[in-house]
């Protein structure tokens, strides 16, 4: 089994979600997450706040916030084992994030 | 410690059975937010709905992770109470603040952590708190749909494009209408509270009005979702039955309109068709109808029937009833109804209730009976612009023979209306006009 990373940008906007909505998709990611703790699949996981500094270049400089902006800031991440590109791939698939319009990148973890 | 009157009839929406209850971060909301603003101020409504987002952002995070809690209110409110002390300890609220309430401690760093209760969210408290809100969102200043969005916003939990999607009109509409509800507030103070005895009657019947219109916006809306329509009747039983709770509130009038609301309910299921199409009463399957509701309209009716004032909502719940339990149309009691709506007209005069009067009286003594009715109206111009008055012409001329007449009216009334539903139910009742 080789380690990848699901990082997790956009979806649900939690600043003018509904309390029902943020709700309904909670259950939703549990179900999933559940799902995935069940198979063994997950080694690790965070959610990332929405605040933080970005530094850039020889000269250091220092902005406010994350790297990217709007639907492309990374929200947070799952590890999770899979045999092979594929399989991560079929895994991320079943994620929440793509009813409110998110995405998923899936990376592999170097093996040492 | 005033004893709490059990709700009379079953939950609305506890029928399915979920690790949560059904719409739980949206009650949630609702009170939460009663009772911060009640802390903060009125003008401080953005901050207190700050406060409870970020405790259900917090809940996402935390239950997706670590599990739904056992006690999953006791959580929201834990955190809720925390984000608003640390509001109040980092003096990160509106520098705006009413010298003229004794109520409020000077600014030293603003309300005071003393201020904050110790229990804010024992019951009793939060049903007091939601009243006040309910009082400060109908405040008499405000135009009509700027209290019923006020409400469904705070005291529903509902967000901007959910009553955007709920009224059927553009969600910039609804984001105009809670901007000047919320600067309404700041500018005139508004203190969320139950309004004293000499205030009390007057503003109760506005609280009683946009009930009213919010279970409407439910049962006679254009809104072709049928989920929808069912959630806005719901909170306003809610809303309605908070009202009933409470002494101050728990007027004639009140018991009156929960018993409308509990009859037009138990029938609201079988109006509509699967595809959004109206049935019209006399072909509706009344087994559909929900006897538990009726049952609950009965307990309410019996409540209301103290006093010596009747009110507007006493009649309407007396026709719903009349409704409710007739076996089948062709046995409605059609004489009894008509007297109701007499009286009615006569009480609170509105053209509405004429034509629902003139609807009754062609049932109970037939087309000219119903014609004379319509020809002594007033302000026959003004008749002229509902659909309703034209819909009626257009059966009155088409059961006296009057095809032609009558599918006139009933292009005017296809005109005059907006909603999907009526338009089908006119365009079929003219396909059954023949040549």
């Amino acid at each position: 089994m080789k380690d990848f990373l699901l990082l997790f940008r956009g979806g649900l906007q939690f600043q003018t979600a509904s309390p029902d909505e943020i709700q309904q998709h909670m259950l939703v990611w549990k179900d999933w997450m559940d799902q995935l703790s069940k198979e063994g699949r997950v080694t690790g996981g965070e959610r990332l706040t929405g605040e933080g500094a970005t530094i850039r270049g020889e000269q250091r400089q220092v902005t406010d916030g994350p790297f990217a902006e709007g639907k492309e800031v990374l929200g947070g991440y799952f590890s999770i084992k899979a045999h092979n590109l594929q399989d991560a791939i079929q895994v991320a698939m079943g994620c929440p994030i793509y009813r409110h319009q998110g995405s998923t990148e899936v990376r592999e973890v170097v093996a040492m | 410690m005033q004893e709490e009157t059990p709700p009379i009839g079953p939950e609305p929406g506890s029928g399915q059975l979920h690790r949560l209850a059904d719409h739980l971060f949206r009650h949630e909301w609702g009170k939460m937010v009663a009772v911060l603003t009640r802390t903060f101020g009125t003008e401080n409504l953005e901050l207190a709905e700050d406060v409870v987002q970020d405790t259900f952002l917090a809940a996402f995070q935390v239950w997706v992770q670590q599990g739904i809690p056992a006690n999953p209110q006791a959580w929201l409110y834990r955190v809720a109470r925390n984000k608003a002390l640390n509001r109040i300890r980092h003096n990160r609220f509106s520098s705006q603040h009413d010298f003229s309430n004794p109520a409020r401690p000077l600014p030293s760093h603003g309300p005071a952590l003393h201020t904050f209760p110790e229990e804010p969210w024992e019951p009793h408290r939060v049903s007091d708190d939601m009243l006040r809100m309910m009082f400060a969102c109908c405040h008499p200043g405000l135009p009509e749909e700027q209290q019923v969005t006020l409400i469904l916003k705070t005291l529903c939990g509902f967000s901007t494009a959910e009553i955007a999607r709920a009224f059927f009109c553009p969600e910039d509409t609804v984001s105009k209408r809670l901007y000047r509800g919320k600067a309404f507030f700041r500018e005139h103070r508004i203190r969320p509270e139950i309004p004293g005895p000499g205030e009390l009657q007057q503003r109760l019947e506005a609280v009683l009005h946009s009930v009213y219109l919010l279970f409407n916006e439910g049962y006679n809306s254009g809104q072709p979702d049928r989920l929808i329509r069912t959630d806005l009747m719901e909170e306003a039983l809610l809303l309605g039955r908070l009202l009933t709770a409470h002494p101050e509130t728990a007027q004639p009038a009140t018991f009156a309109l929960l018993a409308l609301l509990c009859y037009q309910y138990s029938r609201s299921q079988s109006r509509l068709g699967a595809d959004g199409n109206i049935i019209l009463l006399d072909q509706q399957d009344r087994s559909q109808w929900n006897h538990e509701w009726i049952a609950a309209g009965n307990e309410y009716m019996n409540r209301a029937a103290v006093g010596n004032t009747v009110s507007a909502y006493h009649l309407q719940a007396a026709i719903a009833f009349e409704h409710c339990s007739a076996p089948d149309f062709a046995q409605t009691n059609w004489t009894g109804i008509v007297r109701y709506y007499r009286w009615l007209c006569r009480l609170s005069p509105s053209p509405v209730f004429e034509l629902h009067m003139a609807v009754a009286v062609l049932h109970a003594e037939g087309t000219a009976a119903a014609l004379r009715i319509l020809e002594q109206m007033d302000a026959p111009k003004k008749m002229d612009s509902y659909y309703l008055y034209h819909s009626l012409l257009g059966e009155i001329n088409q059961r006296d023979g009057r095809h032609e007449a009558a599918r006139q009216h009933f292009e005017k009334a296809l005109a005059l209306t907006g909603s999907e539903a009526e338009k089908k139910m006119l365009r079929a009742k003219m396909e059954r006009l023949c040549f």
